[in-house]
């Protein structure tokens, strides 16, 4: 049944070599734990990804309840956190999860720059990579506001303020942030719409490019 | 890829008619042992992600994510906190040479070099040299980075009252319904010392509790006013013996006309 339905989209739009493309690329023995148990630290960059995909879809069913303004912002994620069943697990992995993919990045950082994995020809890959570094920090810093509690709201004044105080772009930069003078409610829109939509298009983009140079260019060979 | 006369479409669509196999490529010819991601070592790392994810559920049902109380602006003795990844960048802003005049330094210029030298690795170690012990300048740079990194985040954990913040933050259950229209309430208002402190509605500052937090009666709290208790000054009130007495039995009556 299954191999029907395959013959019958492959018969018309040729799904075979894309299959092929995605499915066919070999594990190389260096990088597989099965065989060299220390070829764990190559975990680190799959499991970046595994919790990138957790914070995605806890994020999508936060917003299911999550209301981003500011009579409401508290009062939604208090109800998320103590009345909406499993509410507080969702949120739970979201949060740990925010944690968890600095410190799986981090550590997939230092794997391949002791690796020198980011040598000719693979500078680019690193480039991207780094630029994900900067995009995740930004959603870490964006998503601390949105519960709207008193740790988020004096962590954004002080982060705005540091903003503030670079010179050239530093009154543009808070400005654009907070949406005005004072944190508060074109504060909250905004970093939710940064949080939500900006930050992730983003991730997702130079998530796109870095699978598809890795792939291209095949994992770096041993040391 | 079949070019020229002779191909055959699907309908008129670009799809050629002529079907490839779908099957495996054949590994057995590769280096050392390697293997075939799908579906064989996709299998395993599902394993090896299932683990993590169990580990991962057991935090999140172990310590519950922290939610504080709603946002007040204008309580402006709260200490902030940014999350713990953020550490070591806020730690960097306390230092004498990182701050004040110097903010700048600690604001922009070490971040940006070291966040810069990250991204620009590639082109700032060009040797083909690929093991760590081999490049000792890049190697030592990275863990400099990283131990500068883990000492800050501690030099910051350290420097932080845990205590002061978990109560700062805590969520006051604020279910005094407090009767604006009742002269107690009136009485209080004319009392900037106690505003100080207490607020204006009663329910408490950074500086001080809610009034009606602890169950005195009224002899109690009139005694209190009087000698004062803990960090709270005495003889503060400021006006006669009755208003002091009326205010007293509106505290102790939880905010309601006794």
């Amino acid at each position: 049944m299954l191999q029907k339905i395959y013959d019958w989209v492959d018969e018309r739009l040729d799904i075979t070599p894309m299959w092929r493309d995605i499915a066919d690329h070999e594990v190389p023995e260096h990088v597989n734990p099965a065989h060299h148990f220390s070829a764990f630290v190559y975990c680190f960059g799959g499991l970046t990804f595994f919790t990138v995909v957790i914070q995605i879809l806890s994020g999508m069913f936060l917003t299911m309840y999550y209301v981003p303004d500011i009579i409401n912002a508290y009062e939604s994620v208090y109800y998320l956190q103590n009345e909406v069943t499993f509410g507080v697990i969702v949120r739970g992995m979201h949060h740990w999860g925010a944690s968890l993919v600095i410190v799986m990045m981090f550590l997939h950082t230092l794997r391949v720059f002791f690796t020198g994995s980011y040598k000719k020809p693979r500078e680019l890959n690193w480039v991207v990579g780094v630029l994900m570094f900067f995009v995740i920090l930004g959603l870490g810093f964006t998503g601390y506001l949105l519960p709207w509690d008193m740790k988020a709201y004096f962590a954004t004044v002080v982060g705005l303020e540091i903003a503030e105080s670079v010179p050239v772009v530093g009154d543009f930069t808070k400005t654009l942030l907070a949406g005005g003078e004072i944190v508060g409610a074109q504060t909250l829109a905004r970093f939710f719409a940064i949080h939500v939509f900006f930050l992730p298009g983003a991730l997702l983009g130079l998530l796109g490019a870095h699978f598809y140079m890795i792939r291209k260019q095949g994992i770096s060979g041993p040391l | 890829m079949q070019r020229g006369k002779g191909m055959k479409f699907v309908g008129d669509s670009r799809i050629p008619a002529e079907r490839k196999p779908n099957i495996p490529k054949d590994y057995s010819e590769y280096p050392g042992k390697t293997e075939a991601f799908w579906p064989n070592f996709l299998l395993k790392e599902w394993m090896i992600g299932a683990v993590f994810l169990i580990g991962f559920l057991c935090l999140t049902i172990a310590h519950p994510a922290p939610l504080e109380r709603v946002a007040d602006p204008t309580d402006s003795g709260y200490i902030p906190l940014p999350d713990w990844y953020f550490l070591f960048l806020y730690q960097l802003l306390k230092y004498e040479y990182a701050a004040g005049d110097f903010t700048v330094i600690g604001a922009v210029v070490i971040p940006g070099i070291a966040f810069g030298a990250l991204l620009l690795a590639p082109w700032l170690d060009r040797g083909p040299e690929r093991r760590p012990m081999k490049r000792p300048i890049g190697s030592g740079l990275m863990l400099l980075a990283v131990v500068s990194i883990i000492f800050l985040t501690w030099e910051s954990v350290d420097d932080h009252d845990w205590e002061a913040a978990a109560q700062q933050g805590e969520i006051v259950d604020v279910d005094y319904d407090v009767d604006e229209s009742a002269e107690g309430y009136d009485i209080y208002l004319s009392q900037d010392s106690c505003i100080g402190c207490h607020g204006d509605d009663m329910l408490g500052t950074s500086a001080g509790p809610p009034v009606f937090e602890s169950d005195y009666d009224v002899d109690e709290i009139i005694e209190i006013i009087h000698e004062g208790i803990g960090s709270m000054p005495g003889d503060q009130f400021d006006g006669s013996e009755e208003e002091l007495e009326t205010l007293a039995e509106f505290i102790a009556n939880d905010g309601q006309e006794p």
